[in-house]
């Protein structure tokens, strides 16, 4: 049976192949409508590559979404490189989720002659896909790749805009200990993405003193965890850490509560979703889950990126569409500075990078990494997603905003000084001129040493 | 030992929905020796359509039991109709044509549901409605829920009934004469065609009851759920015996047993060598042994009763 099946799958597979084959897409010829003032347009190709069939579709839709919001608005603003009109298109590709489909897509979109790609979604399929790009000198940005290996390979073309898992890893593991709890069953779904942050997740907490009393593994199209999750109800763990997806961490809560498991669940940025509190019911009350960044909520551009998302898409944002979204500006933002939509050109440019965008102030390290990600956990409750704290890290954003913050506050005390200087002036010409002068001292030195905090608190960051 | 009762249950509960499929393989497979591989599709329409009727239902205000009562016969209805079509559309024409086609067919047919329940549901995960009541009891340790309860309960009535069908009743009989020789069968009078869609139609029944009941225990669903499951169900027929009802029933529920109990001793049974991600080997080792030694599997037989 097992030999006529692989037949079968053989065959099908040769026919999806030979359909590939004969629909292989011709280079469109660029339609040049009237342009004014004889200006030529020139068509900049995005590959965009998320599953968008699977257990992770939803995620793959939302990204997808991200980069669609983008390019129209690239589009719309017609940005000029090299004396040309540019107008960007999206080629999307579906994934599945699946290492070896990510690599078959890859290749379709190199053959393609793509300027660069955003994607892909799972750390899985991104770091097999990033030799191909790297070998076609293709520029890649990820919005939510976060296995650390990604842009360990050496790759001069792999970017990624959010924090990597060594840091969330990090982060959650002494988030866990914070708690009190004392000892922990980590589970992973077995991909690159689950295996690599519950790995830090693991090697934090045990350096924190947490006792890992239990690893079990799942996979990233189960739906039942009964079997693995008696197994640490046995080992009577306080905490259930889960490196996966939503689609499995919402309903192993609901498990953990059906078979009478008292301990605390966390998890990922894989599971900070509205779809895992769908997924968990009341059972996702009360646990946290982490994601890099800072919440939109306390970013300058975050809510009416929400709002033009919803807007347009009719849809809550999932996840990582504002990443996928800053991922696609800073593609043209390197191509305008290096004023070149040849990868080759304008690839030394993103290395460059210094965008504000909607999640963090992007910069990149020599990897490819973005530069001092922050790591924010949050709390379900009410069926929402609460903000608890920002842990790490610090981004640049934030820290750029607090030091502004703390530059007024000196400003205005400085201003305050000057004023009470005055008074004291005046009072000193008619008390004498000592007092006046002790006055203005004084307010120096406030101002002197109230510049001080604000550089120590620059230097934290 | 609480553990071991424990993943005794779990096992029973998840091997008790691979019966309830399996029962939905091994029913045309006993009449026309296909593999229906659409059938795990069937299955996942059967939860979408219920958790669409009933969801609408309980939001204009019925009450939850017969909002579930209404969705499942919603369910079975969009599930028999579907069963019925695909046979005529799908199978029927190939009847004569060699044992791939249809095979090959059964997997196109299963990949063009998918989409089409992908365009009408979406691809995001739907939470399934909580129909029945959620009791949670406990037993020398061992968690359980009435759910779970009623799961066991429903796949052993069913093929209870699929049993008195298929050996008592007079349709019983034609679907047995059918499965010996098709030939000779249509040549003693027996309509051939309506007893194939009769296997079809009450194969997909009992698959849309199996979706409600998947959809109940995990309380979510989606439209790829069907695959696995149809992949796990298949392996449980064949396990009990291809075309046999009560191989299928046994066999699924030693798949689920073997694979809890997999899940949860593998890991210290190795010394932590291999991980509970190793519980599909577990599994399957055991299907590969049975089929070394029993070809047909623990239940199946060359000849005669097939239904």
């Amino acid at each position: 049976m097992q030999a006529k099946l692989s037949v079968v799958a053989l065959s099908i597979a040769a026919v999806f192949a030979l359909g590939a084959c004969g629909q292989k897409e011709e280079p469109k010829p660029v339609a040049v409508p009237a342009v004014p003032a004889g200006k030529p347009e020139v068509v900049v190709k995005l590959g965009h590559v998320a599953p968008m069939t699977g257990p992770q579709a939803h995620l793959g839709k939302d990204n997808e979404n991200g980069a669609l919001l983008a390019i129209e608005e690239l589009n719309a603003k017609g940005l000029e490189i090299g004396g040309a009109k540019i107008k960007f298109e999206l080629l999307a590709e579906d994934d599945a989720a699946d290492p070896k489909q990510g690599t078959i897509v890859a290749q379709k979109l190199v053959d393609a002659k793509v300027n660069g790609v955003i994607g892909h979604l799972n750390s899985g399929t991104t770091i097999p896909a990033s030799k191909l790009y790297f070998d076609a000198g293709i520029p890649q940005i990820s919005g939510s790749a976060t296995n650390p290996k990604y842009t360990q390979q050496g790759f001069n073309t792999a970017f990624r805009v959010m924090a990597n898992d060594v840091q969330q890893g990090k982060a959650l593991g002494e988030f866990a200990a914070k708690q009190g709890l004392k000892t922990v069953a980590v589970v992973d779904d077995r991909t690159a993405y689950g295996q690599g942050l519950a790995d830090e997740f693991r090697k934090a907490a045990e350096a924190s003193g947490l006792k890992v009393v239990a690893n079990e593994y799942t996979d990233d199209k189960a739906t039942d965890f009964k079997a693995i999750l008696t197994k640490i109800k046995s080992k009577k763990a306080d905490l259930v850490f889960f490196g996966g997806m939503d689609a499995q961490g919402g309903p192993m809560t609901k498990q953990m509560k059906e078979l009478g498991i008292k301990a605390k669940f966390l998890g990922g940025d894989g599971v900070c979703t509205p779809e895992f509190m769908k997924l968990g019911g009341d059972a996702a009350e009360g646990n946290f889950c982490s994601l890099p960044g800072m919440p939109l909520e306390k970013l300058a551009k975050g809510p009416e990126f929400r709002e033009k998302f919803s807007k347009k898409f009719g849809a809550d944002i999932q996840l990582y569409a504002p990443y996928v979204y800053d991922a696609v500006m800073v593609m043209a933002d390197s191509m305008k500075r290096a004023d070149s939509i040849d990868p080759a050109k304008f690839l030394p440019a993103i290395g460059q990078t210094k965008y504000d965008g909607v999640t963090a102030l992007i910069e990149f390290d020599p990897s490819g990494d973005l530069k001092g990600g922050a790591i924010s956990v949050y709390q379900y409750k009410g069926g929402k997603l609460e903000y608890v704290e920002t842990l790490g890290g610090g981004s640049v954003a934030t820290a750029k905003a607090e030091v502004k913050e703390a530059v007024a506050e000196v400003k205005e005390a400085a201003k305050a000084v000057a004023g009470a200087a005055t008074e004291a002036g005046k009072d000193a010409l008619k008390a004498g001129a000592e007092a006046g002068k002790d006055a203005v001292k004084a307010g120096a030195t406030a101002v002197k040493e109230a510049a001080q905090a604000t550089k120590a608190a620059v230097e934290k960051k | 030992m609480d553990i071991f009762l424990q993943q005794i249950i779990n096992g029973l509960v998840q091997g008790s929905i691979y019966a309830l499929v399996a029962l939905g393989y091994t029913m045309v497979y006993g009449i026309m020796g296909l593999i229906n591989f659409a059938h795990g599709e069937v299955v996942m329409i059967g939860t979408l359509v219920t958790i669409s009727v009933a969801g609408l239902l309980i939001k204009v205000g019925m009450p939850v039991a017969l909002a579930g009562l209404a969705g499942l016969i919603a369910a079975v209805a969009v599930c028999m109709a579907l069963g019925w079509g695909l046979e005529r559309i799908a199978y029927r024409p190939l009847r004569n044509a060699p044992r791939l086609a249809p095979l090959i067919t059964a997997i196109g047919v299963s990949i063009v549901l998918q989409n089409l329940a992908m365009m009408i549901w979406g691809r995001n995960y739907l939470t399934f409605p909580p129909l029945l009541p959620k009791v949670q009891f406990e037993f020398a340790g061992a968690n359980f829920t009435s759910v779970q309860v009623i799961i066991v309960l429903v796949s052993a009535l069913t093929m209870g009934g699929l049993l008195l069908l298929v050996y008592r009743t007079k349709l019983g009989m034609a679907m047995r004469a059918t499965s010996q020789n098709m030939a000779v069968a249509s040549l003693m009078g027996v309509n051939i065609n309506r007893v194939i869609a009769a296997a079809f139609v009450i194969g997909s029944a009992l698959g849309a009851l199996a979706g409600v009941m998947v959809g109940t225990y995990y309380e979510n669903a989606h439209y790829q759920m069907g695959f696995m499951l149809g992949l796990k169900a298949f392996t449980a027929a064949v396990l009990g015996g291809i075309g046999n009802l009560a191989g299928a029933m046994l066999g699924g529920v030693l798949l689920g047993i073997i694979e809890a109990l997999g899940a949860g001793y593998i890991g210290d049974l190795t010394g932590g060598f291999l991980g509970s991600h190793y519980q599909d080997i577990f599994a399957f080792v055991v299907l590969i042994i049975v089929l070394m030694f029993k070809p047909s599997g623990l239940f199946g037989e060359k000849t005669g009763d097939r239904a």
